[in-house]
């Protein structure tokens, strides 16, 4: 059958099971948005090209398909390198197209061309520019199988607008399409190394103070009922890193929620003093570790990840195993049985007792604000958290508002957890939590915002409103960019650098009434439920409430950067 | 002149990679984005013409070197990657050099030539080219000698290459 590339294109993603795209046309793009008007596949029409890529991202992070994207060459490709970063960053699997000049045209500087390919080179698992309209079908197929196996990624496919433009000649291509791909130097180990799965079983039956170390790897991997299952069988603590929030309910007994920099005394303390990492799609971040010399100093390491490359980058383990986090466990629980399972280990009471201890003395807190003081940000998180659905989906920005809500919500499902980790993108939640909601419009998504960030992208909830996406914002305005100010306080002297914001400038609750959402604004204890029970009633257009918080607040426990966990702060009274 | 860099930190990479646009490009980028030189680079297609090998040689510690080389086995391009051990490789490389030879001198200078295993490819007036291919060894040796004669070019192609058999 003859075709164009186009057209070629868009049959391709239909047969990739494409069924939402989020983007924005321009010249180069242009032959390519024609056949999208005849296609089953729904186009999500952005206002910037940021937002089309953190939508793509968080379909992804929410459905665990891949998330598509589509732009025009030039500021448009560079408007989009942010998400690719942040996605490579988290191993989001997305798959992102943009236009490029015609093929003559490239290299002569030509009206909005530029190198897109060279610009994202090193921010995605892989890209190409096409250059030959033939070649359009089997380099979507590559470029689906690329983003969603092995570790995830992003894949960016720069394809010259000659090639897709049916009126000119270079688009003509016959239509076929691979049964299968043909990448040689692309096979990723999926199985572990069954001697190294049992030297691995050995080593857990032998530990005294075991932890298993969860990373965002286990959600990638659906391997959240394999932890489970293993983290019961042997009865060994779990944490969850702010990637894997999730992965483990909160609320099961062997959940010590979240490590690292703003994780809790407990979660924190028991990885420092364990005899035994068991780390499963983690990849010992510096935001984990704090100082890696006096991290987990008496830890024995067992690692597992799919990418070889991840085993000894930080820290050289016992035990490394490449493969499947899911794969994987199930061996290692079949071998764990066969040497002889729960029995054989040693009595852990005494573990068990001094985390429990560390959970008592150590719990999170906060002080309720006095009457007439602006809200505590602690607090309107649990009040959102307890009267949402068990299973609604969470995404936020980046800085205090997302510690925060890491550490206070109850995540008792995964893949109710979205946010930037990796890259620390401030500007995500919005259309993060709108892809979310397009990829899962049966679930209730809230967006838990910064006043700085949501600055950002606010943008997209004119997209929201427009397509009619119900999502809902829960805007912690303090007034500052808190985060930056927290550490302004503590280590700069209380010297506050252009971190001030104003509360009211913007007007929030008139921006959303103008974006077509439903505003609100809240500064009092009492007016917080009510606001969060009308905001769960909209159902046919996004909802934004200002909720007034106090700037002095600071997101405790903290390990102040470039110190040993051991060194972690509890509260504003020890630092 | 010692070309040669560090002997400790001295490693031979051989990645045999897709003979298609844009790879030498990632390869080197796992270079260059760390701040690490790379000391010579051959790069031409292998017998099949569809893949392309390209020895590096990296002035680099063992540790970030494990980690560069696990880097480049994630490219999708990258179909494999020796490391080659100094003493376990069969290396050759190729200098070409134009120096300055007078006429009541050029006698001498062939029979030095001669003696190196090189060879005069080009002769004018006041200059010669000559070629030497031999271990990178013997051509840094050349290059000395050939120093005692003002050079007005000289040209290495960097090292190629394979693992030894016997
Ligand atoms: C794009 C981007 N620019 C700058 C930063 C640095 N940064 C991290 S947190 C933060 C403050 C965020 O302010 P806000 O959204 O109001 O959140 P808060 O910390 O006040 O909760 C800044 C500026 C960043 N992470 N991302
Ligand atoms: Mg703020």
């Amino acid at each position: 059958m003859k075709t164009n590339g186009g057209a070629a294109l868009i049959k391709a993603l239909e047969l990739e099971g494409v069924d939402v795209m989020f983007g924005l046309p321009g010249g180069a793009i242009l032959p390519v948005y024609d056949p999208i008007i005849d296609s089953p596949i729904r186009h999500i029409l952005v206002r910037h090209e940021q937002g089309a890529g953190h939508m793509a991202e968080g379909y992804a992070h929410a459905t665990g398909r891949p998330g598509v994207a589509m732009v025009t060459s030039g500021p448009a490709a560079t408007n989009i390198v942010t998400p690719l970063a942040d996605a490579y960053m988290d191993s989001v699997p997305m798959v992102v197209i943009t236009g490029q000049v015609g093929t003559a045209g490239i290299g002569t500087d030509a009206f909005q061309e530029v190198d897109t390919v060279g610009i994202t080179r090193s921010i995605t698992k892989h890209n190409e520019l096409v250059t030959r309209a033939q070649d359009i079908p089997r380099i979507i197929r590559e470029a689906f199988h690329i983003a969603t196996t092995g570790r995830p990624g992003p894949v960016l496919i720069d394809i010259p607008k000659d090639l897709v433009d049916p009126t000119n000649p270079n688009s003509a291509l016959d239509w076929y399409w691979p049964e299968s791909v043909d990448l040689p130097g692309y096979n990723p180990r999926l199985d572990g190394d069954p001697e190294l799965i049992e030297a691995a079983a050995r080593l857990i039956l032998a530990a005294e103070r075991p932890v298993l170390y969860a990373g965002g790897g286990i959600l990638k991997a659906r391997a959240a009922e394999a932890l489970l299952a293993l983290a019961e069988m042997l009865d060994i603590p779990v944490v969850t890193t702010l990637m894997a929030r999730g992965a483990m309910p909160d609320d099961h007994p062997l959940c010590l929620g979240m490590p690292g920099m703003h994780g809790n005394y407990t979660a924190v303390t028991a990885m420092q003093e364990s005899d035994l990492l068991i780390a499963l799609g983690s990849r010992f971040d510096d935001r984990v570790t704090g100082k890696l010399d006096g991290f987990a100093a008496n830890a024995k390491i067992i690692h597992v990840d799919i990418d070889p490359a991840e085993l000894g980058k930080v820290r050289r383990p016992d035990v490394g195993i490449t493969g499947d986090c899911r794969l994987v466990i199930t061996e290692m629980i079949n071998a764990l049985k066969i040497l002889g399972g729960a029995d054989k280990q040693p009595d852990r009471s005494a573990w068990k007792s001094t985390i429990s201890g560390w959970q008592e003395k150590f719990p999170l807190t906060y002080v309720q604000s006095e009457p007439g003081d602006l809200l505590k940000p602690q607090f309107v998180l649990e009040q959102l958290r307890d009267n949402t659905p068990d299973d609604c989906i969470v995404a936020s920005g980046v800085g205090q508002h997302q510690m925060w809500t890491a550490q206070y919500w109850k995540f008792n499902h995964p893949y109710t957890w979205i946010n930037s980790g990796g890259l620390g993108t401030m500007g995500f939640a919005v259309p993060a939590a709108i892809g979310a909601k397009v990829g899962r419009p049966d679930r209730m998504v809230w967006a838990v915002d910064g006043d700085g960030c949501f600055q950002m992208t606010a943008q997209e909830l004119v997209t929201a409103a427009a397509e009619r996406i119900p999502v809902k914002i829960a805007i912690l305005n303090n007034a500052y960019l808190g985060m930056v100010r927290q550490w302004q306080e503590m280590f700069y002297e209380e010297r506050y650098s252009e971190v001030y914001l104003s509360p009211d400038l913007p007007d929030y609750k008139m921006w959303a009434e103008s974006m077509g959402c439903v505003g609100m604004r809240v500064e009092s204890p009492e007016d917080v439920l009510p606001a969060i029970q009308r905001a769960n009633e909209v159902d046919d257009r996004p909802v934004v409430i200002d909720f007034r918080t106090d700037a002095r607040e600071k997101v405790f426990p903290m390990v102040p950067s470039g110190k040993s966990n051991s060194d972690i702060v509890v509260g504003p009274e020890d630092y | 002149m010692n070309t040669n860099p560090g002997v400790a930190r001295h490693h031979i990479i051989s990645v045999l990679v897709e003979n298609k646009p844009g790879v030498l490009a990632r390869v080197s980028g796992l270079f260059a984005r760390r701040g690490y030189n790379i000391f010579s680079l051959a790069v031409a297609p292998t017998d099949d013409d569809r893949r392309s090998r390209i020895t590096i040689v990296v002035d680099v510690e063992s540790a970030p070197l494990e980690q560069i080389v696990k880097q480049l086995d994630k490219l999708i391009n990258v179909l494999r990657i020796d490391e080659l051990a100094p003493g376990d490789a069969v290396e050759r490389e190729l200098l070409l050099a134009t120096v300055e030879s007078p006429q009541a001198t050029r006698q001498g200078f062939a029979v030095q030539v001669e003696v190196a295993g090189a060879r005069i490819l080009d002769a004018g007036a006041d200059t010669v080219t000559v070629s030497l291919e031999g271990t990178p060894d013997e051509l840094d040796r050349f290059a000395i000698l050939l120093a005692t004669h003002p050079v007005v070019a000289l040209q290495r192609t960097g090292r190629v290459a394979l693992p030894k058999i016997g």
